[in-house]
Parts: C-alpha cells; structure tokens; sequence
C-alpha cells in the first residue's frame, strides 16, 4: 500500500512536469499546442547529449535550457502562432488552426531531432535505490518529484501573488475583458506561452535522467498532457496538479493490485468517468 | 452547410462513375496511391458528416478504424471466420461503440469533447491489447487473402460512395435540417423542441460504422495487424487535418483536402527521402497560413470573385 | 584559349565516361523506419549494416556482374513505422524507382505488408528482423521471402534450455515470474513461453503484461520481487528493457536468472548500467571471437561511427552479403535467377556458412550473455563458440 503511495506520487510528479506547460499554453495563450510533447523531447534530447558528450550533468543542464527554451518559444510564438491569432475570428477558429500549424511544428522537430540522435536516448542518471518511508525508488525520480513540486508552487505563487500573475490569470479568464481593462494581452500571450514551453522543457531533461525517450516519442506525451489539462480544467494550475496526482496514483494502483496491462486503460477510463460527470474538468470554469 | 443539391449529387455521381475506371488506367504505384485516396476519403468524409453539422472535433476515427481492422485480423486469424462475416461485424461493432459513445459525449462541448474522444480511443487501443495478451493469446494476426489493390480500390470507393449518399440524404432530411440549427446554435435548436441529443448520437455512429467498415477493408492489404499499428492515434489526426484542410462546410470537402495532401505527401517522400517528416511539416504549416478556411474556403472565394466580376 | 578548350574538352570526356559506367549501376532499395516507434531499433541495427554494405562494395569496385563491375546505387525512404506508408513506398521503389534488388524490411509486420508486392515483382526478400511460426505458410505463399533470424519457437527455446539447465545445476526453481510489452512481439512470445515452460515443467507466478511506453515499470518489477521467484523473464522492447533493468537494480532483484529481450545486446545497454548487469541474458548473441565477427565489428565502426549490436546487426550484414554473392554468382541481376541461386547455394558470411532450406535458413543466435562487459553468445542454432551460461550474482558494481 505505501509502495502505491510512494510510487504513485513520484509518477505524479513526472506527469505534472509534462502537463503544467501545456496548461499555461492552452489555458492562457489559447493555443492548442500539439508539439508539446517534443519540446519535451527536446529538453530531454539537450539533457542525453551534454551528458554522452561532455558529462554535464542533468540538474545543469536543466538551468542551461531555461534561457534556451524561453527564447526559444517566445520566438516560435511571436513569428508562426501570432498571425493565426491576429486572424482567427473566435477561439474555435484559434483551436482548429493551432491543431493545425502546432501538428507541422512537431513534424519540424521530430525532423530536426532525427537528424542529430535518430536512435533512443540511452543514458541513466542518479539512478541510485533509496528507500522512502520504507519503500525504495530511485533518487532520479525524487529529484524530478521535488523539481516538479518547487515549479508548481513558484507557478501558483506567482499566479496568484504577483502583478503580472494577476495579468495572465485575468486572460486566462477572458482575452476580451483582459484587454478591456488594460492588461497587454498578445504580450502576456507570447510570456506565458514561453514560460509554458520553458517548462516543458525542462521537466523533459528532468524525465530523460529515467526514463528511455526518442525523437519519435513526443506524441505519447503530448497525449498524456492534454489528458491531464482537461481533466483538470482548463487554465487552473491546481486542476493540472490534482488530475496528474490522480492518474499517478490510479496507475500505479491498477499496476500492482490488478494488472499492469491495464494501467493506460485505467487511466483514460478515470479521466472519461471524470468528464462525463463534470464537463468542464475538476477545476474548470462552464464553458460561459 | 447548406442542404446539398441535386446538381451535387450528380457531380458525385459522375465522379465515382470515373474514378472506377481508375485501376485499369494505373499501374501498380499510382493505384496504391489510389487506394490511400479512397480509405482516407471515406474516413474524412464521414468524419465530416459529423462533424461539419455540430463542429464538433472527433478523433475517434482511429477507435473505429482500429475494432475495423482488428476484428477481421482476429476473426481470421484466430476463428478462421471469412473476410465478410468479419466485415459485417465489425460495421456493427463500430456503429454500437460509436452509438455508447454518442450517448456518453452529450454533456461535453468543445476542445473537452476533442480530447475526450482522443482518450477514448486510447482506453479502447489499451484494452484490445490487454485481451488480446490475456485472453485471445494470438499467435499474431495473419490477414491473408487474394485481394488485390483494385478489389480494395473498389470496396472503398463503394464505401465513400455510400458515405455520401448518405450524407447528401441526411442534409436534405429533416434531421439535416435539425442539424444545420445546432450548428448554428444549440441553445436555439433545444427551444424550439429538436431533439439534438439524437441527432448527435444518430450521426456519430455512422462515423462509427463507416470507420470500422474502412479499417475492416484494408486488413488485407496489411497482412499483418498489430494492435498498436492499427489503433494508433496518428491516423485520428490524420483525418481530421486532412477534412480540416479540405474545408468544412462542404461535404466535398474532404476531398478536396484528401487528394492534394496526398499528393504533397508523396511528393515530399519521393524528393526529400531523408528528411521527409520535417519537410512535411513544413508544407504543412504553409498549407495552414495560406490557406485559412482550407481548400473550399478557397475555392469559394474564388467562385465569390468569379462572380463579382 | 586553346589549352582551356582542350581541358574543357577533356573534362567532357571524362564525365561522359563515368555516366557511361554510372548507368550501369545497381539499384538497390531499402525502406525502414527512420522516425517513429521502430526507429529507434533499426537506426542500431538495420540502417548502419546498409550503409556500411553499400560502401564497402563501392570501394571495392562494385560487383562483379557477369564480367562486368556495377557499383550500387541506394535508395532509401523512411516508412515513419507506419505499415500504409511503408506498402507506398514499396510500389514506388518497385514500379517508379524500378529498383534491381531490395534490403528486406525492418521487423514481422513490414516483411510480411510488402512480400506480397515485393513477391508480385520477384524481389528475393531475405529478411532478418521477422519472427514468426508461420514461416512454412508464408514462404508457400510467398516463395521470395526468406527467413534468417529463427521462429517464435526457437527463440523462446533458447531461453527454455537455459531455464532447464539452471534448474537442474540448482540455481533456480520451478518459478519464473514473466512479464511481456503489450506488442504483437511480446504478446506472441509469452503466449508460446506459456506453452513450452508449463511444458517443461515451470509454474510462471508473475504473468503481467504492460502497456508500450509505460513510464513507470516499478510496480511490475515489485511484483515480480514479490513473488519470490529466482527466474525472471522479459519479453520486451528497448525502452522498457531499459526500464526493467534499472527497476531490477534499484529493487535488488534476487534472481539467479535474468532475461530481457531486445535490445539487452545493444551496447548502450552495458554503457548505461555498467557492471551492474554482468550475467544478464539478452535476445541474440555474438561470437566476438571468430575473425570474421571481429574483423566486420572493427569495419562498422570505422565506417559508420556506430557500434554494431551483438545480435541483428550480424546477421544483417550477413543477408546483404548473401544477396551480394548471389548476384555475383548467378552473374546476373535477373531476379528469378538470383532468386533461385539463393534457394540452392550456400554463402560464407560472417556468421558462417549460411544455406536455405524451404527459405529458412537455420543459422542463428537466440540468446546471449553479458559476461564481464562482452555480450556472448549462450544458445542459439547451427552457431559456434557458444559459451556457457551463469548464474546472475546480484547487482552491484
């Protein structure tokens, strides 16, 4: 029973890491971004190769894909996502076209990745056992728990605590009233879609340390984030988290009590029980 | 999406009438080619069907594709079923799968509808893999038959033909009618009294019937069918982008979206052999800022100047 | 000016020489993945023993056909592991490339998506990567396709063998705790083991079965610890080979037998885990010692920059070697000819003197060992310098 506990939070956290970006990006720029995932992969493909290469260190290079990410996707959004937001004349529009152009962005970059690594990121870091309340795990997983845990409550901190947090969670809310009142909202966009993207990198180098990804693999996370996004509510930092320490501990429940075959089922079942009984996600707003 | 007209129907008709000629033009790469065309065809169109009356997104395709193919590389493989009983039931499969569905999906509205069909075809991808493992244990599924590629061509070119026709009769009935209100507003349609909860379900197990129906018809030309290959998700996206690109509004306008991405598709993989993914995405993005409301949108914007003029 | 001219002219000539010779070159096709979910495994094993094939032949000259020296001209295409692209890009290769000879795909689906064409247009197609046990009803149906890697049932013979041998020296009990990737590979695999273990006599305690692309494999590992059994088999898939075997180490697996299958003989696996995993079993098996081995190892290093796997990569070469020297002995590119060559003659690889019988060729490692940093191979068929198995001593360094 600990073991599920124990376990399961630390998948939370790997999960967590995958979803918060995505949640920023939808919940906030409006933008459905299909290429999470592989900006994922990326973080994770700049963490494998300093380390094969140069022997850096993931947590450094964690800092040194900060910078890179947030650039990064500040530009991405800035010069391929704003001329669809400029023409798109409701959010659906936005949503149909974001799938869209995200869709050939991630084309981009398993192309780009392939070329520098085609095959699987092979490299193991702090995969040392260490025993938690009884219960053993690697330590690579609890550095990634607790990175996770740090990130969030920085993001919830300064979402709720600060001025230009107030900002983003006023256009979370609505674009429109947000412009009404002042707020620079293709600003706050471009920022919050960079901090997401930052984000995901970084919980990519984080989950390369354990777990084996290829250019090739984004999609499955991508999948799994937009899961967690949605069952937890759109835009709330607080549904991502709760809906990503569900599915850790439901997967890792069904695993060891009735069958690992039936841990991805389990947790698509959970999420589809969840929004057949409400819709708008656990933390979400009704759809106004 | 306006009713359909007659003058359409006889286009359509026209146009399968030709291109069932298209096998005996073609050689073997170019009929392949062709045989992609009609199986993405069909998928996108009763996709559409869907689709294009509530806006609603679904990327279930590959649910239904997937119970399509499986159950035929199952039956035959491990019940030693014929081909068409394996057809058969698997159109029902898809079309009660897709009717549970229909009815669960009600309460939900947009990207959670999205995302919600997307997990859906997950769960279902995960659970055939476990019962296969668990219970089934297959020695792998063998599709084996003398089908060639003009017998597939053909089959789905019927396929999309009916798809269709019946999306044609659909517009011009009263439930087309019931459908064109809930896509303008739904709100509006529940006043005045249409049952649009019907309406959803009735159109979404067609999508259903005709996904499985497709996925059941090109087991054969796989051979051999893996879980993970014909369920996978990739295929979902792939027909919505290409119905998205077509245009909605239309029923034709998946098509119109069909053949050319196929096309660049193919020309991408012939001249860029290395870098075929990324150069793909590539034209994609190009399709999507140059082409807004996809090729119908314009197509009729051209008409509309045509006109002005 | 005149001097110019005259080097134009020259220039000229030469060219028009070499596209004289370059008409006559070899077309070869090959199509695998190179993105997607099987990239991963043929970027290690299928793409570099293309490349280095094609380029040694090259260097050497070309081949030597009927008196005649061609040189070889790949064509390549990524089938993005998607077996409707893949059936595309055969027909292209097949009717617009008009290829003279193809390199089999890359895993059981693929092989058997294109033989059918690839049968259509008498393409021999000698695959490597393709386990099955129907190989008598496909090569009835299919007479171009050959097979070199060993059926279902060899390969999970191999570890059979071991697991009676180590029975019967006292290291390990009736138990095995078996875990299989959700795939058709490792469905098809446990479902066989099922049979021959109970067979043997074996109770399997832990039978689960996990999703591709599980993140987390701790609990099956946990389970696996659980049950007490001093066996543990995997038939599995590179990611979660990998997943497995870190699991096995943090949870300090008491186990005197381990196997995982593919992907166990990649090198990455010994650079990720060191010496932890002494004395694991892996699918495949080299015999680094022969000369033949060491002598193609050392040329795919130089050429490609990759080290070669200690299973497939092999026996990968080998087949591209066997359509080499049937096409040089048949002294033609006629493919009913040298398809027919193939079928009567024996050929001298590297793993050996391989023959076809029925189109199966029974030359073949199924399982190997690592001992002491060398992955060596334990069982397989028809294969010299097998070695000994022993026992797994823990876990540490």
């Amino acid at each position: 029973m600990l073991d599920i506990l124990v376990s399961g939070l630390l998948l939370s956290g790997t999960y967590a890491l995958v979803a918060m970006g995505l949640n920023l990006q939808y919940g906030v720029a409006r933008i459905m971004n299909l290429a999470n995932g592989e900006v994922l992969v990326l973080g994770a493909l700049a963490a494998f190769w300093l380390y094969t290469t140069a022997q850096i260190s993931p947590i450094l290079t964690v800092i040194l894909v900060i910078p890179v990410a947030f650039i990064g996707n500040w530009l991405i959004y800035r010069f391929l996502l704003t001329p669809l937001v400029r023409r798109s004349k409701s959010q659906g529009a936005l949503e149909v076209d974001s799938i869209l152009a995200t869709f050939g962005m991630s084309f981009i970059f398993i192309g780009i990745m392939v070329s520098i690594e085609g095959g699987f990121f092979f490299y193991k870091y702090l995969s040392e056992p260490i025993s938690i309340l009884g219960s053993t795990t690697s330590l690579n997983r609890l550095v990634a728990f607790l990175l996770a845990v740090l990130i969030a409550a920085a993001l919830y901190i300064w979402l709720h605590y600060s001025r230009p947090g107030v900002a983003v969670r006023a256009v979370s809310v609505s674009t429109e009233a947000s412009g009404l009142v002042g707020i620079n909202v293709p600003r706050v966009s471009a920022l919050t879609f960079a901090l997401g993207g930052t984000i995901t990198a970084v919980g990519g180098a984080l989950i390369s340390t354990f777990i084996t990804l290829d250019a090739s693999i984004g999609v499955v996370f991508t999948l799994k984030a937009l899961i967690i996004v949605i069952m937890g509510g759109v835009g709330e930092i607080r549904g991502a988290i709760v809906a990503a320490i569900i599915l850790g501990l439901v997967e890792t429940g069904v695993a060891t009590l009735v069958d690992p075959g039936l841990t991805l089922a389990a947790a698509y079942f959970i999420f589809v029980i969840i929004l057949l009984f409400r819709p708008q996600g656990l933390f979400g707003r009704r759809a106004v | 999406m306006n009713p359909a007209t007659v003058q359409e129907l006889i286009w359509a008709g026209v146009l399968v009438a030709l291109a069932a000629f298209w096998p005996m033009m073609s050689n073997g790469y170019w009929l392949g080619i062709g045989v992609d065309v009609m199986m993405y065809t069909a998928l996108a169109t009763s996709w559409m069907l869907f689709s294009g009356p509530t806006h609603y997104i679904s990327l279930a395709s590959a649910a239904f594709f997937g119970v399509g193919g499986f159950v035929v590389g199952s039956g035959m493989s491990d019940y030693d079923a014929s081909f068409w009983s394996m057809l058969a039931l698997s159109a029902v499969i898809g079309g009660v799968l897709a009717a549970l569905i229909g009815l669960a999906t009600l309460r939900l509205s947009g990207v959670y509808f999205v995302i919600f069909t997307l997990g859906l075809a997950e769960m279902i991808r995960n659970l055939v893999s476990w019962v296969q493992n668990n219970f089934l244990g297959s020695r792998g599924l063998y599709v084996l038959t003398e089908f060639t590629d003009a017998h597939l061509y053909w089959m789905l070119l019927l396929t999309a033909g009916c798809v269709y026709l019946l999306g044609w009769i659909i517009s011009r009935s009263r439930l087309g009618f019931a459908l064109r209100i809930i896509g303008g507003d739904e709100t509006v349609a529940r006043h005045v009294g249409i049952n649009t909860a019907m309406a959803k379900v009735i159109l979404f197990t067609t999508t259903g019937v005709f996904g499985a129906i497709v996925g059941a018809i090109i087991a054969p030309r796989w051979s051999y069918i893996e879980p993970n290959q014909v369920f996978s998700p990739q295929l979902s996206f792939f027909v919505v982008i290409m119905a998205l690109l077509g245009g909605s509004g239309r029923l034709w306008g998946p098509v119109v979206g069909v053949i050319p991405f196929l096309l660049i598709w193919n020309w991408v993989d012939s001249n860029f052999p290395n870098q075929s993914i990324l150069v793909l995405g590539v034209a994609f993005l190009v399709i999507v800022y140059f082409l807004p409301h996809g090729f119908v949108g314009r197509i009729e914007q051209l008409r509309a100047r045509a006109r002005g003029r | 000016m005149y001097r110019r001219s005259l080097f134009g002219l020259a220039a000229a000539l030469a060219v028009a020489g070499t596209s004289l010779f370059a008409q006559d070159m070899i077309k070869i096709g090959a199509i695998a993945p190179k993105t997607g979910p099987l990239a991963g495994g043929a970027v290690v094993t299928q793409w570099p023993n293309v490349r280095l094939w094609v380029e040694e032949v090259n260097a050497r000259g070309g081949l030597d056909v009927g008196g005649e020296m061609k040189m070889l001209e790949l064509i390549e295409y990524d089938d993005k592991t998607n077996p409707g692209e893949h059936i595309k890009l055969a027909q292209r290769l097949a009717t617009q490339d008009k290829v003279d000879f193809v390199v089999a795909p890359y895993g059981t689906g693929f092989n058997i998506a294109t033989a059918p064409i690839y049968g259509k247009f008498g393409y021999p197609m000698i695959a490597v990567s393709a386990i099955t046990d129907k190989m008598e009803e496909l090569t009835t149906r299919y007479p171009n396709l050959f097979f070199t890697l060993g059926t279902t049932t060899a390969f999970v013979d191999g570890v059979k063998e071991i697991l009676i041998e180590q029975r019967d020296a006292g290291e390990i009990g009736n138990e095995i705790a078996m875990v299989n990737v959700a795939d058709a590979f490792g469905i098809e695999l446990a479902d066989r083991a099922r049979e021959l273990f109970g067979e043997a006599g074996f109770d399997i305690v832990y039978d689960k079965s996990y999703p591709l692309g599980t993140p987390d494999l701790s609990p099956v590992m946990k389970g696996a610890k659980e049950s007490g059994a001093k066996a543990f088999v995997a038939w599995s898939y590179p990611p979660d080979s990998f997943g497995l075997a870190e699991q096995a180490i943090i949870e300090d697996l008491d186990v005197k037998l381990y196997y995982s299958a593919v992907a166990t003989s990649f090198p990455a696996f010994k650079g990720a885990y060191g010496n932890k995993i002494n004395n694991v079993l892996g699918a495949g098996g080299t015999n680094v010692d022969n000369p033949a081995i060491a002598a193609y190892r050392k040329a795919h290093m130089d050429i490609t920059g990759k080290v070669a796997d200690y299973w497939a990569s092999a026996n990968t070469y080998a087949s591209l070697q066997i359509l080499e020297q049937a096409i040089v002995g048949a002294a033609t590119l006629d493919r009913e000819v040298v398809t027919q060559y193939i079928k009567d003659n024996s050929f001298e690889t590297v793993m050996g003197e391989l023959s076809f019988t029925n189109n199966f060729s029974n030359t073949f490692w199924s399982v190997g060992q690592w001992q002491d940093g060398v992955f060596r191979g334990v069982k397989g068929s028809n294969v010299i310098g097998a070695v000994p198995v022993r026992a797994k001593t823990g876990w540490s360094d």
